[in-house]
């Protein structure tokens, strides 16, 4: 099977110089080697408390910031020796919609400017022609034609969101990072802008790398997921499998932390434990050995190998039971 | 999020809810704060005059500036001379009019410098980061460390005396302050996601800068611009006063103040009108200044 | 503590070598032949004139005249004074402290005066006070130094004669009399300090009257003054640290004004009389030294402010 967007080995480390009078330098090691890989018009979750480096991840694959090692691929294209031409031609066919809907839009440009700029760059349309399809855009995520002539402060932060997408959509890219597309909204409005994610992936056919730390709005969105602790992916599956039967004692924990449909199964089983550590100072051996319930010696000096028997992988010495 | 409210059935989106009205850009919203603030406005009107004055000045001073009369030596104020004549017998309120033609020129003109170095800079230094951020603000450090006046002194003196190099001596001497100022609002602008997605739409390096992060830091650079220009003008004066700025005969506001010295006792209108003019002035332009900081920066206060 | 010190004369040092290139590169901007200046009368002896050209190093490339004159430098040789022939450093070492008096007398005046109006401003926050308070420091910053000197010299030794308009006593002459003629001086000079520390005391009492802290203290029905005193001032202690530094250059720019208007001879009054007789070592040493000091006072503020507000302490 041919991957849209391929990862491996990704590395971003990052150098923090504060304090005063001392000044502190700490190598903060946001991704520290995490592989995965998205099909064509999959969606694909990437989930992880916040600081975990999912961010990263994401402005790395999409390179809009310089990763220390690894590979991306995108389709047949290596991303990061890309330059000049080739990267612009690469940036149409790879999207991205951040977080705050408040920051993600210049406050001094119309709608309409915002949306003809992609078409502008790529020299798709300009004047007329960009504003007719940038009313259409509007138009597919369900805001007004008259919105073109307005600010961003005048829309509510839903609004703002479908916003965004209109223009991550203007390129008609085969993939959307979506960097916790939902995490800032109201949840009233959240379940609105997810459908209509869910409505423009299957019918434009998007691959998708979903980033979220709520497991619930992955477990309804996405396909497959992975699972990530401290700046590396502890467990990889199909959303169904991973979340039905953690393998990663981590995982499990965020499972058993977020609500659950059946009620049944609800309250029986403990909360997330322990202070998440910082990836300045990650613990030596298994990062997750301080929160771990399984946790053992071997937990404590050595790092678990990654262990994939049927396509739903982990990285952990004692995993939780199969069955 | 809990899972039972996400949605379940296939209903798209719904569609958004109505907008307001009327449209306002964020420019006209902060002409209306600003419009709202009287003692700015009053600030404003205040400046208006005086450019009015230094552009007509021929037309509203009642006499030559530089014609002496040995008839008319330090009168005091009258109906003829409404403030007085001075040593050599010249009318004050035409040399105070003519005085603004300096004080107007000199504060734009050096706060125009001052931008013009310190902007680009500014903006290099924020969007270049790493080395040539280093050096740059090392370069704007050291000349911070000189006191303002004295670089300007220094300047003017190895330069030479007169409008001119006054000119350009407060003009570098201010450059610094705008280099901090657009440096801070490069940095906050650049954090902003939507200059991150304009890279991910495909812009390149410099229209990203120059369409997405430049507009940001023009109203920081507005409100510095406006108190820079008072704080020229103060140094323009205390550089003439010094007599390091215009030249005798010519009429500065400054160089009245330092000839006004020697006849205090005699002669006190001779000081009193041009240091009146330049407070006006100065007062005004802090007051704009002040004015533009609440109505472009509303979260403040 | 010791290397955090470290740390930040590290940072320290190239800025003053950047201050002394700075200074060094003033020079180079001058018309004309410093040697003709220097010659004066002999102008005309071109043995003269090669004979200073090799004593000033003019006739060597600019970094071989830049290392030898940083050299002098610090070795505590700023050059000599082309008019009196005096070391530039001993010249600063006579006037400076006559400057150092006045800046400690002005700096005092405006947090005498800064300090309490700007808790006042606080307390009653946008109320009479407050506004008031405001409208006198802007006005106050909007004065020029030189012209609040001669309206006061107008009104306090013309009209009441009751200070003399001009001239200096040292303070161990005779301390009545160095007070009587500098503190005129002192006030204008500390007039535009006054008025910033105002407002940043201002600034930081409301942050500090917002604090938890405050609130409980407050509520525990202590005076709304003694609140303040007690417990909100002690902040508004640090913006007075670190302005002291901070403005030390609108200080020691104001006292160049100051002194020429009330005729001190102090360290801004020899600045202006050696950019009239061209005596640019003078000029150079003098933006030399106050750059120092500026840097100096500011490491100091820095490490002060620690010490004020231990919370920041190994932060
Ligand atoms: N530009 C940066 N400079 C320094 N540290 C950063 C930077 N960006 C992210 N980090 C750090 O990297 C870690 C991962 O951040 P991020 O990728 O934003 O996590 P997440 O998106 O999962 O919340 C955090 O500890 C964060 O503080
Ligand atoms: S490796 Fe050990 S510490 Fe890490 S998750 Fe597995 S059991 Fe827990
Ligand atoms: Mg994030």
């Amino acid at each position: 099977m041919s991957h849209v967007l391929q990862v491996a080995g990704l590395k971003k480390h990052f150098t923090v110089t504060k304090g005063f009078p001392k000044p502190v330098t700490t190598i903060v090691r946001a991704v520290d080697g995490v592989d995965f890989a998205v099909q064509p018009a999959e969606a694909f979750g990437l989930v992880g408390e916040s600081g975990c480096g999912k961010s990263t991840v994401a402005r790395a694959a999409l390179r809009l910031i310089e990763p220390d090692a690894g590979s991306v691929r995108f389709g047949d294209t290596d991303v990061l020796a890309a330059r000049g031409g080739a990267l612009r031609r690469l940036r149409r066919r790879m999207q991205i919609v951040f977080q705050d809907p408040y920051s993600s839009l210049n406050p001094r440009r119309t709608i309409g400017r915002t949306l003809a700029e992609p078409l502008s760059v790529h020299g798709i349309a300009r004047g007329r022609a960009a504003r007719e399809q940038a009313g259409a855009l509007l138009a597919e995520v369900g805001l007004p034609e008259t919105a073109l002539d307005r600010y961003p402060h005048e829309f509510s932060g839903g609004q703002r969101q479908r916003i965004g997408i209109a223009r991550a959509l203007a390129l008609q890219p085969e993939l959307i990072v979506a960097d916790e597309p939902v995490s800032a909204l109201d949840v009233s409005v959240q379940a609105q802008v997810l459908l209509l994610l869910r409505e423009l992936q299957s019918r434009r056919g998007l691959a998708f790398v979903f980033v979220s730390h709520d497991l619930g709005v992955v477990r309804w969105f996405c396909a497959r997921v992975a699972v990530m602790y401290l700046g590396r992916i502890v467990e990889q599956g199909p959303v169904a499998e991973v979340f039905a039967r953690p393998r990663h004692p981590y995982t499990r924990m965020l499972r058993d932390a977020s609500p659950i449909p059946d009620p049944s199964q609800r309250g029986v089983l403990p909360r997330v434990v322990g202070e998440i550590p910082s990836a300045a100072a990650p613990p030596p051996g298994c990062h997750f050995h301080p929160r771990c319930p399984r946790a053992t010696d071997r937990c404590t000096q050595e790092y678990p190998a990654w262990t994939d028997p049927d396509g739903h992988g982990f990285a952990c010495h004692h995993p939780e039971p199969a069955g | 999020m809990t899972a039972a409210t996400l949605p379940s059935t296939s209903t798209p989106g719904a569609p958004a809810a109505s907008v307001a009205p009327r449209t306002r850009s964020p420019r006209q919203l902060a002409v209306r704060r600003f419009l709202g603030r009287p003692v700015a406005v009053a600030g404003l009107v205040v400046i208006l005059a005086f450019i009015v004055i230094a552009v007509a000045a021929p037309l509203l001073a009642p006499y030559d500036p530089i014609a002496t009369s040995w008839s008319a030596i330090r009168k005091a104020p009258s109906a003829a001379h409404w403030m007085g004549t001075d040593e050599n017998g010249r009318d004050v309120l035409s040399r105070v009019i003519f005085g603004a033609r300096a004080s107007m020129l000199a504060g734009v003109v050096s706060v125009l410098i001052a931008a013009g170095i310190g902007v680009p800079a500014g903006l290099i230094a924020g969007f270049a980061g790493g080395w040539t951020d280093t050096i740059l603000s090392r370069i704007v450090d050291a000349m911070l460390a000189c006191p303002f006046l004295i670089l300007a002194i220094a300047l003017a003196a190895f330069l030479g005396p007169d409008l001119t190099n006054a000119m350009i001596a407060i003009g570098v001497s201010t450059a610094p302050r705008f280099m901090r100022v657009a440096r801070a609002a490069t940095l906050d602008a650049a954090s902003n996601e939507y200059v991150e997605a304009a890279r991910a739409l495909g812009n390149p390096p410099w229209r990203v800068a120059l369409r997405h992060v430049l507009p940001n830091i023009v109203p920081p650079v507005l409100v510095q611009g406006t108190l820079a220009i008072a704080a020229a003008i103060i140094a323009e004066a205390s550089l003439s006063f010094l007599g390091l700025g215009q030249q005798p005969p010519a009429p500065s506001w400054g160089s009245m103040l330092n000839a006004a010295q020697r006849f205090l006792s005699q002669a006190p209108w001779l000081a009193i009108f041009p240091g009146l003019a330049i407070f006006l002035v100065v007062l005004s332009f802090n007051l704009v200044g002040d004015g533009l900081r609440d109505a472009l920066d509303p979260r403040r206060r | 503590m010791s290397g955090s010190l470290g740390a930040r004369i590290g940072q320290i040092i190239p800025t003053l070598l950047l201050v002394s290139v700075l200074v060094f590169g003033l020079q180079q901007l001058m018309p004309g032949d410093p040697a003709l200046i220097m010659a004066g009368e002999e102008r005309g002896d071109p043995q003269v004139l090669a004979q200073i050209r090799a004593e000033l190093w003019l006739d060597r490339s600019l970094p071989e005249q830049y290392v030898h004159w940083m050299d002098g430098v610090l070795h505590g040789n700023l050059g000599y004074s082309w008019r009196i022939r005096q070391p530039v450093s001993q010249l600063i070492a006579q006037k400076l402290p006559v400057t150092l008096q006045l800046a400690v007398m002005a700096f005092a005046i405006a947090v005498l005066i800064g300090v309490p109006a700007g808790i006042v401003a606080a307390v009653y926050r946008n109320r009479f006070w407050d506004y008031l308070a405001n409208a006198i420091g802007l006005a106050g910053l909007s004065t020029p130094t030189f012209w609040l000197g001669i309206m006061l010299i107008l009104l306090v030794s013309v009209q009441l004669q009751w200070l003399p308009p001009s001239g200096y006593v040292p303070l161990f002459e005779d301390w009545r009399q160095s007070l009587a003629t500098t503190i005129m001086p002192a006030f204008v000079l500390g007039n535009a300090i006054a008025a910033i520390l105002m407002r940043h005391t201002r600034s930081a009492m409301l942050t500090a009257l917002d604090q938890d802290y405050v609130r409980t203290a407050r509520a525990k029905g202590l005076r709304e003054w003694t609140v303040v005193l007690r417990h909100a001032l002690r902040n508004a202690l640090i913006p007075v640290v670190t302005l002291g530094a901070l403005e030390l250059g609108t200080l020691l720019s104001g006292a160049v004004l100051t002194e020429q208007v009330f005729s001190i001879p102090g360290f801004g009054k020899m600045i202006v009389d050696a950019v009239f007789n061209r005596d640019y070592p003078v000029v150079q040493g003098v933006v030399l030294v106050t750059a120092f000091l500026y840097v100096l006072l500011n490491l100091i503020a820095d490490v002060l402010y620690v010490v004020i507000n231990p919370r920041l302490r190994g932060a």
